[in-house]
C-alpha cells in the first residue's frame, strides 16, 4: 500500500517534472516568447526598407529587448514602410528624439530594431511616430558602395526634422 | 552456392519477426481499453520507466548540451556568428538530438528492464498464473508499459533538451563570455514551437511506443530460460535502435 | 444442498478422446476422463506423463491435437476469449512452481484475483485476505515479498491464493510438495473442509501416495498417454494390475517406465555391441 502510494507520488512528481521542462522549452526558448509580453505601447517609424525584418522581431535598446515589431505594412501612398513597434510599458522614458534603425545581429543572423536615446526631455506617448530612422543595411549594397567607394549616408540628418510630415522625402 | 538459401531463410525470419512485431501491435492495441481499468498499474510503470530514468537522461542531458556549446561555440566561431549558438544547439536538440538520444538511452535503461521483467514473467508461469486468474496479461503487463513508454517518452525527452540548453548556455555564456541577451533572444527569433518543440514532442512519443513494444515483444515471447531472457534483452537494445533510428529518418523524411 | 447431491452424479469436468503430441512426444493418447462435482479427484502417474499438461487443458492454457473437453458445461473448443476467462474466474488453480507475482507482497498476491475482478472495499479484500492467509498459516507473513519465501512458505501462498475467490473448482498441481508434515497436515485438513464446507470439486495431483489417499475420493491414474487406472484409493492400493502395482509399490521394473525414452544405453555410452 505505501509503496503503492510512493509510486503514486513518484509519477506524480516525474509527470510534474517533464511538463515543466516541456512548458519551459515551448514558452521561454521559442518565439512564443516574444508574445509573452506586459502591458505595451506603440511607436510608428517609417523605413524606406526594412529589408528582412519579420513581425516580433525584437526591437532593443543597448543590446537590451524593450519591445516587439507587431506590424509591418506598406504606406501606398508613399511607398514606405511602415512599421509598428510595441515597446514594454516599463520603458517609457524614452525620449522623443531617439532615433530607430534597421539591424542585422552578426553577419548573417536576423534583423531587429535598436532605438538609440535621444537627448530630449519629452518622452515618446503612444501612438507617436519615431521620425529618425535608418533603413536597412542591404549586404549587397554595402559590396556595392564599396566596391564604387562612395555612397551617401542613410541616416537622416536631424534638419529632417523640420518637416516631420515628409522625413523620407529629404533623403532621396 | 550455399548461401543462397541462409540469405533467403535470413530475409524470411527478418520478415517474420517484423510480421510478429505488427500483430503484437495490434493485439497490444486491442487491449488498451481494457487496460484503462488497470490505470494504477500504467501509474506505477510510469514511474519504473520514466521517473527510474530521470538519473541518466539528465546526466546525458547536460553533457551533450556542454559538448554541443564547446563544438558549435568553436564552429560557429569561424563564420563569426557565435550569436546562433543557442538557436542552432536548440533545433538540434529539438528536432533530433532529444527524441533519438533519449530513444536509444531510454532502450537501454527502460527496455532491457522490461524486457528482462517480462521474460522472468514468462519463464516462471507468472503471465500464466496471470492468464488462470482470468487476467489478460496484454492488458495488465504489456499495454501498461506500452503506454507508460509513450507518455513517459517525451516528458524524458523535453527534460533532457533542458538539461542540454542549460548545459550550452552554462559553456557558450558563463564560460565562453557569449553575451546572455544574444544567446536567448536569437533562440527564441528562431526556434519555433510547432515546427521545432512539438514536432520533437511527437516523435519522441512514437519513439516510446517503439521501444517499449520491441521490449515486452522480445520478453513476451523469450524461450522461457535463463539464458532465452538474456538473448531478448539483447535483441531489445539492437532491434528498438535501429527501429528508433529507421522510423526517425522515416517521419523525417515524410511527416515533418 | 440437496441439489448437490442430485448432481453430483454428472461430471464438471469431462474428456472424450483426448490425443496431444508436443514436440516428438506423444503424451495423450486417447484419454477418457471424468471429475465428479463436489468431489476430489487425484490424479496421479510417473513424473513427466502429462498430469501438468492434462491440468493445462482442463483450463483452456493449453489446446489438444484432438479431443473433447467439457468443463460446466461448456466445450472449451467453442469458447471465446471472454468465456474462457469468464470460466477461468471460478477456477482456483494452484500452480507446480507456485507462480507469484514477484512484485507484489505476499499480501497483494492473494490479494490480486479479488482487486482485478470485484470492486470490494478495501476493509473486505483486508479480512478476505488475513482470513485465507490464516488458513494456511502465514497471516503473519502477509507483507513479506515472495523472494523472501521458502518453497513451502511460497506454495501455501499460492494455495491461499487459488482459494481467496472461493471458486467452484480448485485445482492443485502438486501441493504437498515442499511441506514439512504439520503443514502438509493442514494442507490436507485445508483440502477436505473446503470442499465439504463449500461444495467445491476439487482435482489434486500429487505423488505423495498416503496423503491422496487421506483426501481423494477417487483416483486416475495416468501412464503411457492413458489412463492406466481408475477407482477408489483403497481399491487402487490393493493393487489388482501390473500397473498399479508396480506403481504404488515404487518398483523400478514393470509397465510404467522409469527412464524418459532413450537410445540404447550401452551404444548412448559409446560401447558397440562386439566390444563389450
Ligand atoms: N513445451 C513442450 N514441448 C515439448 N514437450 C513438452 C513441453 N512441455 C512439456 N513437455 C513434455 O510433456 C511431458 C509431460 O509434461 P508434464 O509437465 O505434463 O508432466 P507431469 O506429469 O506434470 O510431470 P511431473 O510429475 O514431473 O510434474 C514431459 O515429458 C515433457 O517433456
Ligand atoms: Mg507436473
Amino acid at each position: 500500500m505505501t509503496q503503492r502510494r510512493s509510486h503514486q507520488i513518484g509519477t506524480g512528481l516525474f509527470i510534474v517534472l517533464g511538463f515543466t521542462a516541456l512548458g519551459y522549452l515551448a514558452t521561454q526558448t521559442t518565439s512564443l516568447a516574444n508574445y509573452r509580453q506586459g502591458p505595451t505601447y506603440a511607436l510608428k517609424a517609417r523605413f524606406t526598407n526594412v529589408g528582412q525584418l519579420k513581425l516580433r522581431a525584437p526591437v532593443k535598446i543597448a543590446g537590451v529587448r524593450i519591445g516587439s515589431v507587431s506590424d509591418i505594412q506598406l504606406e501606398p501612398d508613399r511607398l514606405e514602410a511602415l512599421v509598428t513597434l510595441a515597446i514594454d510599458k516599463r520603458y517609457d522614458q524614452l525620449p522623443d528624439d531617439s532615433a530607430a534603425a534597421v539591424f542585422t545581429s552578426g553577419l548573417l543572423g536576423d534583423q531587429y530594431v535598436a532605438l538609440k536615446p535621444g537627448g530630449s526631455p519629452d518622452m515618446f506617448k503612444h501612438g507617436d511616430e519615431i521620425i529618425l530612422t535608418q533603413s536597412s543595411m542591404q549586404l549587397e549594397e554595402l559590396i556595392g558602395k564599396y566596391l564604387v567607394g562612395s555612397g551617401d549616408s542613410q541616416t537622416r540628418k536631424p534638419a529632417a526634422e523640420e518637416s516631420p510630415a515628409t522625413p523620407e522625402s529629404a533623403n532621396h | 552456392m550455399s548461401d543462397k538459401p541462409v540469405r533467403g531463410s535470413l530475409i524470411g525470419d527478418g520478415l517474420a519477426q517484423v510480421g510478429a512485431l505488427a500483430l503484437f501491435l495490434l493485439q497490444v492495441l486491442a487491449a488498451l481499453p481494457r487496460s484503462l481499468r488497470h490505470f494504477t498499474e500504467t501509474i506505477r510503470q510510469i514511474f519504473f520507466v520514466g521517473a527510474m530514468s530521470l538519473i541518466i537522461i539528465m546526466t546525458c542531458g547536460l553533457f551533450i548540451g556542454l559538448v554541443l556549446g564547446l563544438q558549435l561555440y568553436e564552429v560557429l566561431s569561424r563564420f563569426g556568428s557565435t550569436a546562433s549558438v543557442g538557436t542552432v544547439v536548440a533545433i538540434a536538440l529539438y528536432r533530433e538530438l532529444g527524441p533519438v538520444v533519449t530513444a536509444l538511452l531510454f532502450a537501454g535503461r527502460a527496455g532491457t528492464s522490461i524486457t528482462a521483467e517480462i521474460g522472468l514473467m514468462r519463464a516462471t508461469d507468472q503471465l500464466a498464473a496471470m492468464e488462470m486468474m482470468a487476467v489478460d496479461p496484454l492488458a495488465y503487463v504489456v499495454a501498461p508499459r506500452f503506454l507508460a513508454g509513450i507518455i513517459a517518452m517525451p516528458l524524458l525527452a523535453s527534460i533532457f533538451n533542458a538539461l542540454a540548453i542549460f548545459g550550452a548556455h552554462l559553456v557558450a555564456v558563463s564560460w565562453l563570455g557569449l553575451d546572455n541577451g544574444t544567446f536567448w533572444s536569437n533562440m527564441t527569433g528562431a526556434v519555433d514551437v510547432w515546427t521545432d518543440v512539438m514536432n520533437g514532442v511527437w516523435k519522441s512519443a512514437v519513439f516510446g511506443g517503439v521501444v517499449t513494444l520491441v521490449a515486452t515483444f522480445q520478453g513476451y515471447s523469450t524461450a522461457p530460460t535463463s539464458e532465452g531472457v538474456a538473448y531478448a534483452t539483447t535483441r531489445t537494445v539492437v532491434y528498438s535502435s535501429i527501429l528508433t533510428l529507421a522510423i526517425d529518418f522515416l517521419m523525417t523524411a515524410f511527416l515533418m | 444442498m440437496n441439489a448437490d447431491s442430485a448432481s453430483s452424479t454428472d461430471a464438471l469436468v469431462r474428456i472424450r478422446g483426448l490425443r496431444t503430441r508436443l514436440g516428438a512426444k506423444v503424451i495423450f493418447d486417447g484419454v477418457d476422463l471424468d471429475i465428479p462435482r463436489g468431489r476430489i479427484t487425484a490424479i496421479m502417474g510417473p513424473s513427466g506423463t502429462g498430469k501438468t499438461t492434462l491440468l493445462r487443458h482442463m483450463t483452456g492454457q493449453l489446446v489438444p491435437d484432438a479431443g473433447e473437453i467439457v468443463v460446466d458445461g461448456q466445450n472449451l473448443a467453442q469458447l471465446d476469449r471472454n468465456g474462457l476467462f469468464d470460466l477461468r474466474e471460478r477456477i482456483g488453480y494452484l500452480f507446480q512452481n507456485s507462480a507469484l507475482l514477484t512484485d507484489f507482497s505476499v499480501f497483494e498476491n492473494v490479494a490480486f484475483p479479488l482487486r482485478q475482478h470485484a470492486r470490494l472495499p478495501e476493509e473486505l479484500i483486508r479480512n478476505i485476505v488475513l482470513l485465507k492467509l490464516q488458513a494456511v498459516g502465514l497471516r503473519g507473513a502477509a507483507d513479506l515479498m515472495p523472494a523472501e519465501l521458502s518453497g513451502g512458505m511460497a506454495r501455501r501462498v499460492a494455495l491461499a491464493r487459488a482459494i481467496v475467490r472461493d471458486p467452484m473448482l480448485l485445482i492443485y498441481d502438486e501441493p504437498f510438495v515442499g511441506l514439512d508434515p504439520i503443514a502438509l497436515n493442514q494442507v490436507l485438513k485445508l483440502i477436505r473442509v473446503l470442499n465439504a464446507t463449500l461444495g467445491l470439486t476439487s482435482i489434486v495431483v500429487a505423488h505423495e501416495l498416503s496423503a491422496v489417499s487421506r483426501v481423494a475420493d477417487q483416483i486416475y491414474l495416468i501412464a503411457a498417454g492413458k489412463i492406466a487406472a481408475h477407482g477408489q484409493p483403497q481399491e487402487l492400493v490393493r493393487g489388482e494390475t501390473d500397473w498399479t502395482r508396480q506403481f504404488f509399490g515404487g518398483e523400478a521394473d514393470g509397465p510404467v517406465p522409469f527412464h524418459y525414452p532413450a537410445r540404447d544405453y550401452a551404444a548412448d555410452l559409446g560401447f558397440t555391441k562386439g566390444r563389450a
